[in-house]
């Protein structure tokens, strides 16, 4: 087992990308995750990668689109406000059915808001925010060790599904820095090798093919209508496949809460506090968000009388929550936005409030 | 161990970050779980920085902290702002090199450490001053072993920074209660 | 007793967070002086930019409105339409004029936008703590340019008063700078003429100042001072570019 090193969140997240084989970085500075461009370049040339600190997000995203295009395994990172910068182009990588790997180092919004961490992405990266019919995956760490875990297994479920994944990490993920072990690394592939192993990339046809010609725009709409209809199944198998959650003590539990990311963290030292305090509490963390793990919902028992989603946005999970338990129970929200945090007390009195209301 | 918090407050350019860096990579050495929380953000600019510590044998919730067992004001206006968190019976290190007035509490075990004096004087090298600090906060607190800054200067004073390593090894006894 | 100074009623009587050493606090001075001098401090209406000067409005005395990263002078053409007889101002940065906002100024610049830009160029990018500008030299160091940077991974760096002086409409066009009292005297001079092309309804004005990051260079105050005579103004030459017969005149 590999020593364990102390390292930083967002270098951590560049170094996993590299580790998994990434050796295309084009990114811009924006805090809280200005240490990943920074790190991509000084290290992505000593792996014969390439870094392109790019006039804008915009630039950046469309710098990644070429890239996966042309077959190259390919890392965007940025915070909520660049995110929201780069919708045009993910809606149109995922159009077009390219892989990609996409980290949202979130904080506080709307508009440029606050640089503090937070989770007021949910609904852009799970609603998607760009134009049209699609899906991004998306995928939610709780610690660095996770989400250099994710990095590593979001590049083959990109590769497998053909499509961008987003990774939805926080300003207090990216700034912190833990104990973290890399796993065994994978060696990109060649550019003689893309050709057979993604068959449909840019390569030049070298007239041993037909040539590939990658549209996004469709000036016959039923056949715009019979494209998506195709590639629609892939989202309804990611559905069947690809939920993954983590739960805690929901046998006997009076209250269920909901959360991810750093902020179950928190959660989990208020489960620790109640339970000194006699009340039981169980946790589902949701480690993808689309899809999101609605059969985690199956487990919950019947002395189960609250479900609470904890968040640091203003009820964007909790709607997913709703849905997810079908009406079963009343769902509340415990919550901080603009960049303020949660802290363990706060969700203790918050939770007794709720329990003591009918 | 239940989990130690340990709070390091200053001005930036004081080493605080460096301090908590130190203490996290001595904890983990020693086979611990350990989190590291920086403050950033514009405050940094010229101005006030901070850093949380988390150490404990279990997997460590919330890195954030609101109540702390060791806390090291290396500034008076830290002390200020901080000096509540400690719960009582901590620990308080005290920058004696540039806190000169006594902290209100009287229920926390108070260490005046003239960090920049003893790193001049005693160890005979000034940029030694958070080595003293950091030797100060180890031997009294005991959140971790001295004995494993061995490794942890092994590890992270290397290449050019290695003949570093003896100053700062004598900094780190250099400071008494 | 006659005071031979007095603090501009332009500015906000309230601590500045800018480092010390920064430059950007004789910038808002300066412009903020100006518009006290025409008497329209009340009139005019100012753009900030994403970067260390995103509080410009908590410092400048008169309306003002952020605006996205780089979007500031497509923000001010719209507040311009519904306010033609009002001096209107962008303020920007490194990345946020010459990098992500290239569209929006040379397009303002072509345009012949009735309202003046002030750049402020100090080749690096400030507040998210010292990375590559558009405008840093070759061989500089910074954070996404360790070993300094080269025409090879970056290109050169771009000169914007030489870029926007190309663009018809751009009737007025200076490079000044903030490096010594002299030349700030001078700099006060070229947001004089700047205003007055914006009153004759001229065209677009530019004003562009080399100016210092003590923080994210890694040198004092005074030593910054010197390394923007020596390395930025041999790249970044202090002239006028274009200047309309009508405010040559204007000191």
């Amino acid at each position: 087992m590999a020593e364990k090193k102390l390292m930083k969140g967002n270098e951590a997240f560049a170094a996993a990308a590299i580790n998994a084989g990434c050796r295309y970085y084009f990114g811009y500075p924006i805090t809280p995750q200005s240490e990943i461009p920074e790190y991509m370049s000084r290290e992505l040339k000593k792996v014969g990668g390439s870094f392109i600190q790019a006039e804008s997000e915009l630039g950046a995203i469309n710098m990644a689109y070429g890239a996966a295009a042309a077959g190259g395994r390919v890392l965007i990172t940025s915070s909520s406000p660049g995110i929201a910068l780069m919708q045009e182009s993910i809606g149109l990588i995922c159009s077009v059915q390219l892989p990609l790997v996409i980290m949202d180092v979130m904080r506080g919004g709307p508009g440029i808001g606050s640089i503090q961490p937070g989770q007021a992405d949910y609904n852009q990266v799970t609603r998607g925010g760009s134009n049209g019919d699609y899906h991004t995956m998306v995928y939610a760490p709780n610690s660095i060790q996770e989400a250099i875990d994710m990095i590593g297994k979001a590049y083959d479920v990109a590769d497998e599904y053909r499509n961008p994944v987003i990774i939805a990490a926080d300003g207090m993920l990216g700034q912190m820095m833990e104990p973290v072990v890399m796993p065994e690394p994978k060696a990109p592939l060649t550019e003689e090798e893309i050709p057979a192993v993604k068959p449909y990339c840019l390569t030049g046809h070298k007239f041993k093919r037909d040539r590939h010609a990658i549209n996004s725009v469709w000036l016959k709409q039923e056949l715009l209508e019979d494209y998506i209809n195709a590639f629609w199944p892939k989202y309804e198998k990611a559905e069947r496949e690809l939920p993954e959650w983590e739960s805690r003590d929901l046998d006997g539990a009076e209250v269920v809460f909901v959360s991810y990311g750093s902020t179950s963290r928190v959660v989990l030292e208020a489960m620790d506090l109640l339970a000194q305090e006699g009340i039981k509490t169980g946790l589902i963390r949701p480690k993808t968000l689309w899809p999101f793990p609605v059969k985690a919902f199956e487990e919950i028992g019947a002395a189960t009388k609250h479900i609470i989603s904890v968040e640091l946005s203003q009820g964007q999970m909790m709607m997913d929550v709703k849905l997810a338990v079908e009406g079963k129970w009343p769902v509340s929200l415990i919550n901080r936005v603009g960049g303020m945090l949660l802290d363990p007390y706060e969700v203790v009195d918050r939770t007794k409030k709720i329990m003591e209301v009918k | 161990m239940s989990t130690k918090k340990i709070f390091v407050a200053g001005f930036g350019g004081q080493g605080v970050l460096l301090i908590g860096q130190m203490l996290s990579y001595a904890a983990m050495y020693e086979g611990k779980e350990v989190t590291w929380m920086p403050s950033y953000g514009p405050e940094m600019r010229g101005g006030t920085a901070n850093c949380t510590v988390c150490i404990s044998d279990k997997p460590i919730t919330s890195p954030l902290v609101t109540t702390c067992d060791v806390l090291v004001a290396m500034n008076g206006p830290s002390l200020d702002k901080f000096e509540d968190m400690l719960v009582p019976g901590g620990h308080l290190f005290v920058n004696a090199s540039v806190i000169n007035y006594k902290p209100k509490r009287t229920d926390v075990s108070v260490h005046y450490v003239d960090c920049t004096k003893i790193a001049e004087q005693d160890v005979g090298n000034a940029k030694t001053a958070n080595m003293v600090m950091l030797g100060a906060i180890i031997r009294s607190s005991g959140v971790v072993e001295l004995s494993i800054m061995d490794k942890v200067l092994a590890k992270t004073m290397t290449g050019k920074k290695e003949k570093l390593i003896p100053a700062n090894k004598q900094a780190l006894l250099a400071w008494n209660e | 007793m006659k005071p031979v100074f007095e603090y501009t009623k332009g500015m906000r009587e309230t601590e500045l967070h800018y480092c010390p050493g920064c430059t950007h606090g004789i910038a808002h001075r300066l412009i903020m002086e100006v518009l006290e001098e025409r008497g329209d401090i009340g009139n005019a209406i100012g753009v900030s930019p994403v970067g260390c000067s995103i509080v410009a409005h908590q410092y400048m005395n008169v309306d003002m409105l952020e605006s996205p990263h780089g979007r500031a002078p497509a923000v001010a053409s719209g507040i311009k339409r519904v306010h033609p007889n009002s001096p209107v101002f962008t303020y920007q940065g490194d990345g946020d004029l010459a990098s992500i906002g290239t569209n929006e100024i040379i397009h303002a610049a072509e345009r012949g936008e009735k309202f003046c830009t002030f750049f402020i160029n100090n080749a690096i990018y400030g507040m998210t703590g010292g990375q590559m500008a558009p405008t840093t030299l070759i061989g500089q160091k910074t954070t996404t340019c360790v070993d300094g940077r080269t025409v090879e991974q970056a290109g050169m760096p771009m000169r914007m008063c030489e870029i926007i002086s190309n663009m018809d409409r751009a009737v007025y066009v200076e490079r000044v700078s903030l490096d010594s009292p002299a030349n700030v005297r001078k700099a006060k001079s070229a947001v004089r003429r700047a205003f007055k092309v914006q009153d004759l309804k001229l065209g677009f004005a530019f004003v562009e100042f080399l100016s210092i990051c003590p923080t994210n260079w890694g040198l004092s105050a005074p030593k910054s001072l010197e390394w923007l005579r020596e390395n930025m103004m041999p790249y970044y030459p202090v002239q006028q570019f274009k200047c309309p017969e009508e405010v040559k005149e204007v000191r």
